[in-house]
């Protein structure tokens, strides 16, 4: 079975940093792939390279069996789609949601703009009555419903989560999460969901890769992660992190370089 | 109030004025604090922060605070003059914020600002202020506190920006820290390094903490005792050892909507709100 | 039994004030009037914006308020005092001042209407595709901003008109010409605040084109700036339109411009002060409109706010 998404040998740079240093990933259609890390591990870049935001990037980026070059153009956008982290900073303050969710209907000349906004504000929960309001006016979690809206309204195969529900309060979270459960159910959908929280990427993707300073340094499924078999200390390191404050455990930690 | 208490609280209220009506932040809150960790956790809009200002009389102009009492020792927090307050905060009470980033003066070096935060409250002359600075940078587990010293608050990171203000705010030897949201800003593994530095210092000096945050697993396993706020209630006391006997469904509904490393992909359990949380 | 007329007002306000709008119109105009609202708790502003439409309904009702023809010379009632007939007296050719001071505001608005409409898009335009391009389109276009900056406003445009030669049209280009390079900075220091912003982002990822996300996404965050920065500029441009009269190069005699009746007057301004002083108060009287109107603007439209 070809992949959805396949990445190899991928290596980017911020000037003179090197930023990702040969990546391979490799995703089935209807798949969830989670990428782990601190800041600055290089998880949110490789987002920004499949859409095309990073100049300076070498290697392979399979997508739907198409090779991705230096531009990205309307077919890839409306294949792959990104979901930003941001509530408050990824809906233009001074347009409707109306605006937001018409403007790509029109620039893709797909039609029935009225229809697909309705239907998109009905898929992530949210009726009508939202349909004309400013940003300013909904909460965190309804603007991140707004933001997955704006995602699916061209109808993509592809979601690219940057840590959609850091930014959101836990309860809001839950509601979040199982929304784009729900979503990828329904929808057949492929993630690739980026957080620097190894429960829930554990909690949302089948296989997950753990980085570090631009590398992937263990790659391990939902299940392995469960039973806490990591065998990187860097890895280990994470993993303990996540069950809270143990002195034992923080003692332990060592400055990763 | 036991000689144990250093703090006391009795239906502390803030309602702010706005241009939409009053806004009532936080609604009948009643605690006392000894020499314990005291977690006060919740979502946004719970009131948590506000009541934490409360405490260092940093509420905003258009605040209005009522309580019956906010007793700090033999002082009544509540008609505190501006001279009084400028007494007790920093050197009696003090508090850490979220985001270096935004807490610590840009244009002013590390070792200036922990200088200016020691010579507000000691009569020393400078070089004695820089060799308490120092020491007091080495005492949170910098290990280079004379190149620290010399830098900006932009060229270090966010984990030694938050040491740094933990240096700069336990300097003067306060009694109560009050820490809002001090490592919801940083990564997992730096957050609980310094919280660790936290602890120490915390346990040494005999200090009360006050933890605020909306991370309800976390402050249970750092504090001895957390609150519950929803609303500007406080919903539920507990025992941090005990929260998972926590009687309270906000609390309960808090607990079980965190995604677990199980494997299990089953959608969470959402938290339905109930109308009378809010009446408490 | 209800009267329709108080059933309207209710409904009016219901209509703006609703939390459910059924339109992106009726969402404008409610956000609109939210402003408005807060604009009126401001008096400073309010008295400018009082003194702005006084000037605004001057000049279109100059002709029915207007007791004199401006242009009609009386030599034997030359440089008359204030009095009944005269509320403001007559000048040097017994023309009354009033009547010529009300025309004269029709000089004013133009002038101001002109310009505007001449400065701020071409500013904005400029600004805008230079903070979004960067690179040699950014570093072009700044440094020609940077040229006409250089210059004092009256001095670049008085080197203009003396080329263009004097006269009222030539007065406006060249005002125009001094006006448009704060509104390009301005414009510029907001798009590149902007640009890097994920809402820019998101849009670039759904296929808008740079036209279409400067045009629809950056330039309304410019919009804030822009006005309030071109209601105070307003002052200045009536302070150098009144130059260039005053000097001779704007308005040319007969017509009643207030500079240049401030000119006319400076012959007789220790004895008979009015001539002069009366159209000098007017001057100072709508500049501080504009002024008073650009702070209570900028009060209200602020784009880092959300509401």
């Amino acid at each position: 079975m070809t992949a959805m998404i396949e990445i190899t040998k991928l290596n980017a740079w911020f000037d003179d940093n090197h930023v990702l240093k040969d990546i391979d990933i490799s995703i089935p259609a209807n798949g969830s792939f989670g990428l782990v890390g601190e800041s600055g591990s290089g998880k949110s870049t490789v987002l920004r390279t499949i859409t095309g935001l990073v100049d300076d990037w070498e290697g392979n980026i399979l997508v739907n069996n198409k090779e991705l070059t230096k531009k990205r153009d309307k077919t890839f956008y409306r294949l792959a789609q990104m979901v930003f982290q941001d509530p408050f900073g990824s809906l233009h303050p001074r347009h409707t949601i109306d605006r937001i969710l018409t403007e790509p209907v029109n620039i893709h000349k797909l039609g029935n703009s009225d229809a697909r906004v309705v239907e998109a504000l009905k898929q992530v929960g949210l009726d009508n009555s939202f349909r004309f309001r400013y940003p300013h006016q909904l909460s965190g979690g309804q603007r991140q419903r707004v933001a997955i809206a704006r995602a699916l309204i061209l109808e993509p195969k592809i979601l690219l989560l940057d840590e959609p529900t850091s930014a959101l309060d836990v309860s809001i979270q839950a509601e979040v999460l199982n929304l784009l459960t729900r979503l990828r159910n329904d929808l057949g959908l492929t993630y690739i969901m980026v957080s620097h929280d190894l429960a829930v990427v554990a909690h949302m993707c089948d296989d997950i890769a753990i980085m570090n300073h631009g590398r992937i340094v263990e790659r391990a499924t939902a299940g392995q992660l469960a039973d806490g078999k990591l065998e990187n200390p860097y890895s280990q390191q994470l993993f303990k992190a996540a069950g809270g404050y143990d002195r034992a455990v923080i003692d332990s930690f060592v400055d990763w370089d | 109030m036991s000689s144990d208490t250093l703090l006391s609280v009795k239906n502390l209220a803030i309602t702010f004025s706005t241009s939409k009506g009053p806004v009532h932040a936080v609604r009948g809150v009643s605690f006392d604090l000894g020499r314990e960790r005291l977690g006060i956790v919740g979502e946004s809009g719970s009131g948590k922060s506000q009541t934490g200002r409360a405490i260092l009389g940093l509420t905003a102009a258009n605040g209005k605070i009522t309580a019956d009492q906010m007793q700090f020792h033999d002082l009544d927090l509540r008609n505190l003059s501006k001279r009084d307050w400028r007494k007790v905060r920093g050197a009696r009470i003090s508090m850490i914020m979220q985001d270096p980033k935004y807490s610590l003066n840009p244009v002013m070096t590390i070792g200036d600002q922990i200088i200016e935060a020691y010579r507000e409250h000691h009569k020393v002359n400078a070089q004695e202020a820089k060799r308490r600075a120092l020491d007091m940078l080495a005492a949170v587990k910098i290990r280079d506190p004379e190149r620290v010293f010399k830098s900006y608050p932009h060229e270090v990171s966010g984990g030694m920006g938050q040491r740094v203000m933990i240096a700069m705010m336990l300097i003067p030897d306060p009694e109560i820290l009050i820490a809002d949201e001090p490592t919801s800003a940083l990564d997992v593994t730096v957050q609980l390094q310094v919280m660790a530095i936290l602890d120490d210092l915390v346990r040494e000096r005999g200090m009360a903490l006050v933890f605020i945050s909306h991370d309800l697993h976390l402050v249970s396993s750092f504090c001895d005792r957390v609150l519950v706020m929803y609303q500007g209630h406080v919903v539920e006391e507990i025992r941090a050892s005990e929260l998972d006997q926590a009687k309270h469904p906000y609390t309960q509904g808090l607990l079980n909507c965190l995604p677990k490393m199980d494997g299990n992909h089953a959608e969470l359990p959402v938290l339905t709100r109930e109308a009378s949380w809010a009446e408490a | 039994m209800n009267i329709s007329s108080t059933t309207e007002k209710p409904g009016l306000k219901q209509w703006l004030t609703s939390d459910t709008p059924q339109s992106r119109w009726q969402a404008k105009c409610g956000r609109a009037w939210l402003g408005w609202l807060k604009f009126t708790e401001n008096r400073l502003a309010m008295i400018g914006l009082s003194i702005v439409l006084a000037l605004i309904l001057v000049t279109i009702f100059a002709p029915l308020l207007a007791p004199y023809d401006p242009l009609a010379a009386d030599l034997t009632n030359r440089i008359q005092s204030p009095s009944a007939e005269h509320w403001f007296g007559t000048d040097q050719l017994g023309r009354d001042i009033l009547s010529r001071l009300i025309y004269g505001a029709q000089y004013t608005l133009m002038i101001v209407a002109l310009v505007v409409i001449t400065a701020a898009p071409v500013g904005l335009l400029v600004g805008t595709a230079a903070g979004f391009f960067g690179g040699w389109i950014d570093a072009t276009l700044m440094r020609i901003t940077d040229i006409f900056l250089a210059f004092p406003k009256l001095i670049l445009a008085l080197a203009f008109v003396s080329a263009l030669g004097p006269g009222i049209e030539n007065a406006v280009l060249a005002i125009a010409l001094t006006a448009w390079p704060p509104y390009a900075r301005i414009a510029r220091a907001e798009t590149i605040t902007v640009r890097k912003s994920d809402y820019i982002e998101a849009a670039r990822l759904q296929g808008v084109s740079n036209m279409g996300l400067i045009l629809g996404h950056i330039t309304p965050m410019c919009i804030s700036s822009l006005v309030v920065r071109v209601t105070l500029d307003m002052a200045g441009m009536i302070l150098i339109a009144a130059g260039l009269g005053f000097l001779g190069l704007g308005a040319q005699p007969p017509m009643p411009e207030w500079g240049a009746m401030v000119s006319e007057g400076r012959q007789f301004l220790l004895e008979q002060w009015w001539v002069s002083t009366v159209p000098g108060l007017a001057i100072f009287i709508v500049s501080l409109g504009f002024n008073l109107l650009g702070d209570g603007l900028r009060d209200v439209l602020d784009p880092r706010g959300g509401d």
